[in-house]
């Protein structure tokens, strides 16, 4: 943090501006370092401005409504559930995202490089389809359990679906996929000799990863967790169909129920700040810990080949996670799609079908890259400027996430109709017009300030990984910011620049309640479409372009997986291996 | 003969179509401190990491101990060898303090005995005022040390250095070598260190080992393999070296320079040779008769290396004290330095015997 | 790396400008339409609008959202808002839009008299277009209809026969809400709380769907549930021989608790005269093509229910109070919330 402003005090003290620095307390000369670039700290301030002004718009809109705060009087009950739900999904994706990561990157079994990619399919399963498809396969009534019954007997005892840790399961297996990609990347950058360090300290395979691996992926780890901390926290669509009454499920029934989006409005306050606690309160679990290490960057872990039972475990492991969260719900579409066509063929594909899909597409390729520069800038901001502003700032960037969609909708809207009477104040003829519902620019911010989040986590914990000496380096070298950010931060960063990529793109792809509120007329996504039939259930309809949302996803995860073979340096022996012989 | 703790038996190692380490043979005694030297890429890295139980070797045994660690049947994983690593970049634990990087090693102790250990190891090397930094809040030197400490603490049988001063700046590195050594020494510690600074494997190794392309050339004390190098390879790596065709006839060796020495023992020989001359070994004594001519001076401050040209186009160097300086263009007489058995070559080998 | 991420945002841009077209969806049809419509409601609503530019000439175009969310867009929207009708799946939704003055009064004959009175607004604001009923549905093999409480049948279902037989939907369900809210009017707080109550004490299976509750009904995994008609009757007709049979509650006492899904005039329109004719078009010639597939009820006393629907016999339904529905819901929620029905 501070070698930038200690550097002068070496024997070397000239100019007077260097001395008049050194009389300066520290704490002055630290805010000082950090408006030494004051572009850079100003730039993470405002994007921090933009992205908060539509959760502030609502914080606003709540307070004046009532004037007071109004909370419902089961919000304790709420709370618990919120947290009991929060902390069991936080350890399942953590076992089985990091489990699983663990397993592809040091490990080589048959159809390894394939679950490598298709591990991340969850995430493309829009959680409006999940809750559905799970409860009309496990519940008593479905057909799983109705086999169970006329195979075993009536008398069979099977423990209830529809309770707080059937959620905490279907949300694990839908959102380990955060948890996975993040520690993938982590282990994939980790430096091979810390690991080989505690081996040859005595320490096994298992305490090797407990005591050293995972406590270095630590960033990535909680970047992944504290993006599905946030999912579980804003989660409407899936946990109400397992009856667990968390804060976002008591938002919903204030807004909708009780007509009263003020509670509503306040409620959303309190999941964010229920967030900003969980993200604050990890980052000062770390205290002086570093988790940056030096040396040979990038070779990874030495993967080990499984044989016979071990491979065939770890094949089933990757087959387990990915057909609760991926397969099941895809096979269960495809069934109703079939089902579909059968009955109807004429009608099986809409017109529409392919400009909604170019929508989809579009969107979420133009967000996903927006999201990514904006995230990266930031990042890069928080490492030019030594002050504690910009990353103060590039903490509030993700705050979008932690509020629920429609709530973000709302406050976009919101927002622009205070700007809009602001400019009419001023005397401007008509206002700003229908800026945000008369274009899709409104649905393009929303999105960026919803997910900016993923993007900055996922990129944050790959520039914390990188020493900030390479920084101080590159800058001594003569280096300005911006070619410090191309030629070195992005670079070192490109394994979180692609993650946040991947996971902004699918998450866009599937995102309902923003397009849902803020699209112009004549609008419209595929996730709208599904949205549309499945809210009037019917699923039979619904599937196929649900399975379009899910293939629109998988091909540029595969492509980009692909592509970042990169970032993989354990590529077959033939095409020369990362570690020679030394 | 004290006790063998690790030993080597045709270990052979491949990645792919590399052979990175073939047929190797090494031995090394309690408390002998072995070093290993040879060009990137011969095989040096491997052999730790083979010994450390980091690569599983394709063929060969390993023992530690007299207990086989890697074997045909047997096999060790890295936490039940006790072997210790310093590795390159030191690879210190980031999240961890100096104290808990120290015991890191010493898991299965009791929580008091494990505290015991790690003060003492922290004394050893001198480290108790840094017990509560972070490795970021140490210094290159410093955190060469707690490299070591951690390594050493859980008392191993043999501990592996891999070019552990070569990240340290050339002011530290002395100091840092000199303490790494003592403290190898007080503790009693087998260790093997890899390098790639010849005077380093010399002056710190009780013996020196040599490898070239996954092959151990000479495995010796410093004095051998300096002045009786096995092979051509061991004698242009471990210092500067020039080889000149020379005969051997009736146990005299001459070569263009005229007679070079006696070869005792070899009575009765007839073969060609090449010598091999190291500049220490090489006098000049200006003479207008002189075969060689002076063509280039390298001033070294105590020394002054001479570069001289023979009729036939051979170069050989000599140093000089730094008062002697041949300005370039003078004739001298070159001669071997009274006393100098220099190294004969028949092909790639030394000899020493005649062969035949 | 540069060269990667040069391709990557020239492809991206490439993308937006070709998209654009594309994304901006109003600029891309040939003409802006005359009407239009934010709607709750998706189903059917295509074809009527489509019937209707057909008979009149006048283009719909309707953008679908959820009744809360569009209220809040409308009210954020003001002056500016291209919306002519609101149309929403429930009446407290209409009465919520009433009060944030986002609908305006229309006087039409026509629309009094095909609309009666307890399906429109006392001031006009609103109209009702088709009815649902939320009534019992029983598997006729474990079930002898004759148990039901003919009087409130709801308050029945409290009865501890039929304990560890119900399912239900939760209470995030707006059908639920105003179910209760419903019965809150009819019957008072105390009573309904003890309904509620008897149904908790009688395990409840709480399902999250309605399709799941005929589905479990039909499974026999539940022996009674609450649903919409109108899913038994979409179920049915793909499954004619599905083991569900629908009874209609409270035919003794205050009728079957129904809800509305209708429309009203937005108050910012520069187009009321169109908008006006949609309305009067929705509650007569177009009742068939607005309700037809959906099987529900039409509020027009003229105009028949479906076949399958017709089935179901007739019923006397109980009054719906659009206000009550409004102002109890966030009481109805109270209630549930107090006895622990989740």
């Amino acid at each position: 943090m501070t070698q930038a402003a200690t550097a002068p005090t070496r024997s070397t003290v000239t100019s007077p501006r260097q001395r008049r620095r050194l009389r300066r307390p520290w704490w002055r000369s630290r805010w000082r370092s950090s408006s030494d670039r004051p572009f850079w700290s100003a730039l993470a301030l405002l994007v921090a401005a933009f992205v908060v002004l539509p959760v502030l718009a609502v914080v606003v809109d709540g307070l004046e409504a009532t004037g007071s705060v109004r909370l419902p009087s089961g919000l304790a009950a709420m709370a618990l559930t919120t947290l009991l739900l929060m902390g069991g999904v936080a350890v399942g994706t953590l076992v089985v995202g990091g489990g699983l990561a663990w397993l592809v990157t040091v490990t080589r079994f048959p159809l390894r490089d394939l679950f490598s990619w298709m591990l991340v399919l969850p995430l493309a399963m829009p959680a409006y389809i999940l809750g559905f498809v799970f409860l009309s396969t496990f519940d008593e009534a479905g057909p799983v359990q109705g086999w169970l019954r006329d195979t075993v007997g009536q008398g069979l005892w099977l423990p209830p679906v529809r309770t707080l840790p059937g959620a905490v399961l279907v949300l694990t297996m839908t959102l380990f996929p955060y948890v996975y990609l993040m520690a993938r990347a982590a282990f994939l950058e980790q430096s091979p000799s810390t690991y080989d360090a505690a081996r040859t300290l005595g320490a096994g395979r298992g305490r090797a990863l407990r005591s050293v691996v995972l406590p270095l992926a630590r960033p990535s780890l909680a970047a992944g967790l504290a993006l599905v901390m946030m999912e579980v926290l804003t989660d409407f669509a899936t946990v109400q169909y397992f009856g667990v009454e968390t804060v976002s499920v008591g938002v919903y029934k204030a807004w909708k129920g009780s007509y009263d989006f003020a509670a509503a409005s306040q409620l959303s306050v309190l999941v964010l700040l229920f967030a900003v606690a969980v993200l604050t309160g990890e980052r000062l679990l770390r205290g002086r810990a570093r988790y940056t290490q030096r040396g040979s960057r990038g070779q990874g872990l030495e993967p080990v080949r499984l044989h016979g039972v071990r491979a065939a475990v770890a094949v089933v492991c990757c087959l387990v996670a990915l057909g609760i969260g991926f397969l099941l719900p895809v096979v269960r579409l495809a069934g109703w799609a079939i089902g579909e066509a059968r009955r109807s063929p004429g009608e099986l594909v809409d017109p529409r079908f392919s400009g909604y899909l170019a929508n989809s597409l579009t969107v979420a390729v133009v967000v996903a890259l927006g999201c990514v520069v904006v995230a990266l800038v930031l990042g890069h901001a928080g490492r030019m400027a030594t002050g504690p502003l910009p990353h103060v700032a590039a903490q509030i960037t993700t705050f979008g996430y932690a509020v629920p969609g429609a709530v973000v909708g709302i406050g976009v809207l919101l927002a622009f109709a205070g700007l809009d009477s602001l400019v009419r104040g001023v005397g401007v003829e008509g206002g700003t017009g229908l800026l945000v519902t008369g274009s899709v620019a409104g649905i393009l911010y929303a999105y960026l300030v919803r997910f900016l989040a993923p993007a900055y986590q996922a990129i944050d914990a790959s520039l914390t990984k990188v020493s900030r000496t390479t920084t101080l380096s590159a800058l001594s070298l003569g280096a300005g910011p911006r070619r410090i950010l191309w030629r070195v931060h992005l670079p070192l960063a490109r394994s979180g620049v692609f993650v946040a990529f991947v996971l902004v793109l699918v998450d866009a792809i599937k995102e309902l309640p923003l397009v849902l509120l803020l699209r112009p007329f004549g609008f419209s996504t595929l996730a709208v479409w599904v949205y549309e039939l499945a809210s009037e259930n019917y699923w039979e309809k619904a599937a196929l372009p649900a399975l379009v949302i899910v293939a629109a996803a998988v091909v540029p995860v595969f492509l980009l997986f692909r592509h970042a073979r990169l970032v993989d340096p354990h590529r077959p022996p033939a095409a020369g291996r990362g570690r020679g012989p030394a | 003969m004290s006790r063998v703790v690790l030993e080597l038996e045709g270990v052979t190692k491949s990645y792919g179509p590399v052979v990175a380490v073939r047929d190797l043979e090494l031995r090394a005694t309690a408390g002998e401190l072995i070093t290993l030297i040879g060009p990137s890429g011969c095989g040096k890295s491997t052999l730790l990491r083979v010994v450390a139980g980091l690569e599983r070797p394709d063929a060969g045994t390993v023992r530690i101990d007299e207990q086989v660690v890697a074997g045909p049947r047997d096999w060790s994983p890295p936490e039940r060898r006790r072997v210790g690593m310093v590795f390159q970049d030191h690879a210190l634990f980031p999240h961890l303090d100096v104290t808990r990087n120290i015991a890191f090693g010493l898991d299965g102790m009791p929580r008091s005995r494990r505290r015991e250990r790690v003060d003492e190891v922290l004394g050893l090397a001198r480290l108790g005022h840094l017990a509560r930094r972070y490795p970021h809040e140490l210094s290159g030197g410093e955190q060469q040390r707690v490299a070591l400490a951690r390594a050493l603490a859980p008392a191993p049988a043999v501990v592996l250095l891999d070019e552990p001063f070569s990240s340290l700046d050339e002011t530290l590195r002395g100091q840092v070598r000199a303490d790494t050594v003592a403290l190898l020494r007080t503790t009693g510690t087998t260790a093997l260190l890899v390098t790639h600074d010849q005077t380093e494997a010399l002056s710190v190794g009780d013996r020196v080992v040599v490898m070239n392309e996954g092959r151990i050339d000479q495995a010796a004390g410093p004095v051998e393999v300096f002045e009786q190098p096995a092979t051509r390879f061991v004698a242009s790596f471990m210092g500067e070296a020039v080889f000149l065709p020379a005969h051997v006839h009736d146990a005299l060796l001459t070569s263009e320079i005229g007679l070079v020495s006696t070869v005792p023992g070899w009575t009765g020989t007839d073969v060609d040779v090449e010598v091999v001359l190291r500049p220490h070994e090489v006098a000049l004594a200006p003479s207008p008769e002189g075969s060689g001519v002076v063509c280039g001076l390298e001033y070294h401050g105590a020394f002054v290396l001479h570069s001289v040209r023979l009729p036939s186009g051979s170069l050989v160097q000599s140093w000089q004290p730094h008062s002697v300086r041949h300005p370039p263009g003078t004739r001298v007489a070159v001669s071997v330095v009274a006393g100098v058995r220099p190294t004969l070559l028949v092909g790639d080998r030394a000899m020493t015997e005649p062969p035949g | 790396m540069k060269r990667v991420v040069l391709t990557a945002v020239c492809l991206g841009l490439a993308a937006a400008t070709a998209g654009c077209g594309a994304l901006d969806g109003s600029s891309g049809d040939e003409e802006p339409a005359d009407i239009q419509v934010y709607s709750a409601r998706h189903y059917d609503v295509e074809n009527a609008f489509a019937a209707f530019e057909e008979e009149t000439g006048l283009k719909v175009e309707f953008l679908f959202g959820e009744d809360a969310d569009l209220l809040k867009r409308l009210e954020a929207e003001g002056e500016q808002s291209p919306a002519d009708v609101y149309m929403t799946v429930d009446a407290g939704n209409l009465w919520a839009a009433q009060q944030a003055g986002v609908l305006q009064p229309v006087q039409s004959k026509m629309l009094d008299t095909a609309v009666p009175r307890g399906y429109r607004d006392r001031g006009d604001h609103w109209f009702g277009l088709a009815l649902r009923a939320r009534t019992v549905v029983y598997h006729p093999e474990n079930v002898d209809p004759a148990d039901f409480d003919t009087e409130n049948t709801y308050a029945g279902l409290a009865d501890t026969k039929w304990q560890g037989r119900l399912c239900m939907r939760d209470s995030t369900e707006a059908y639920t809400q105003s179910l209760v809210a419903a019965l809150i009017e009819t019957y008072g707080r105390e009573e309904t709380e003890q309904m509620v109550q008897g149904w908790l004490d009688n395990d409840v299976d709480i399902m999250s769907n309605d399709i799941l509750l005929l589905e479990a009904v039909d499974a026999g995994t539940c022996d009674v549930a609450l649903v919409n008609h109108y899913y038994l009757a979409r179920e049915l007709e793909e499954k004619p021989d599905m083991a569900v049979d629908i009874f209609w509650a409270s035919q003794d006492g205050e009728g079957v608790q129904m809800n509305l899904s209708g429309a009203g005039v937005v108050a910012t329109t520069d187009n009321e005269a169109d908008a006006q004719k949609l309305l009067e078009w929705l509650a007569t010639d177009g009742q068939g093509s607005f309700i037809g597939g959906n099987h529900e009820y039409p509020v027009n006393a003229d105009v028949r229910p479906d076949s399958i629907v017709a089935g179901f016999g007739r019923f006397d339904p109980m009054p719906i109070d659009a206000a009550a529905y409004g102002q109890r819901n966030a009481e109805a929620l109270a209630l549930l919330e107090e006895v622990g029905y989740e």
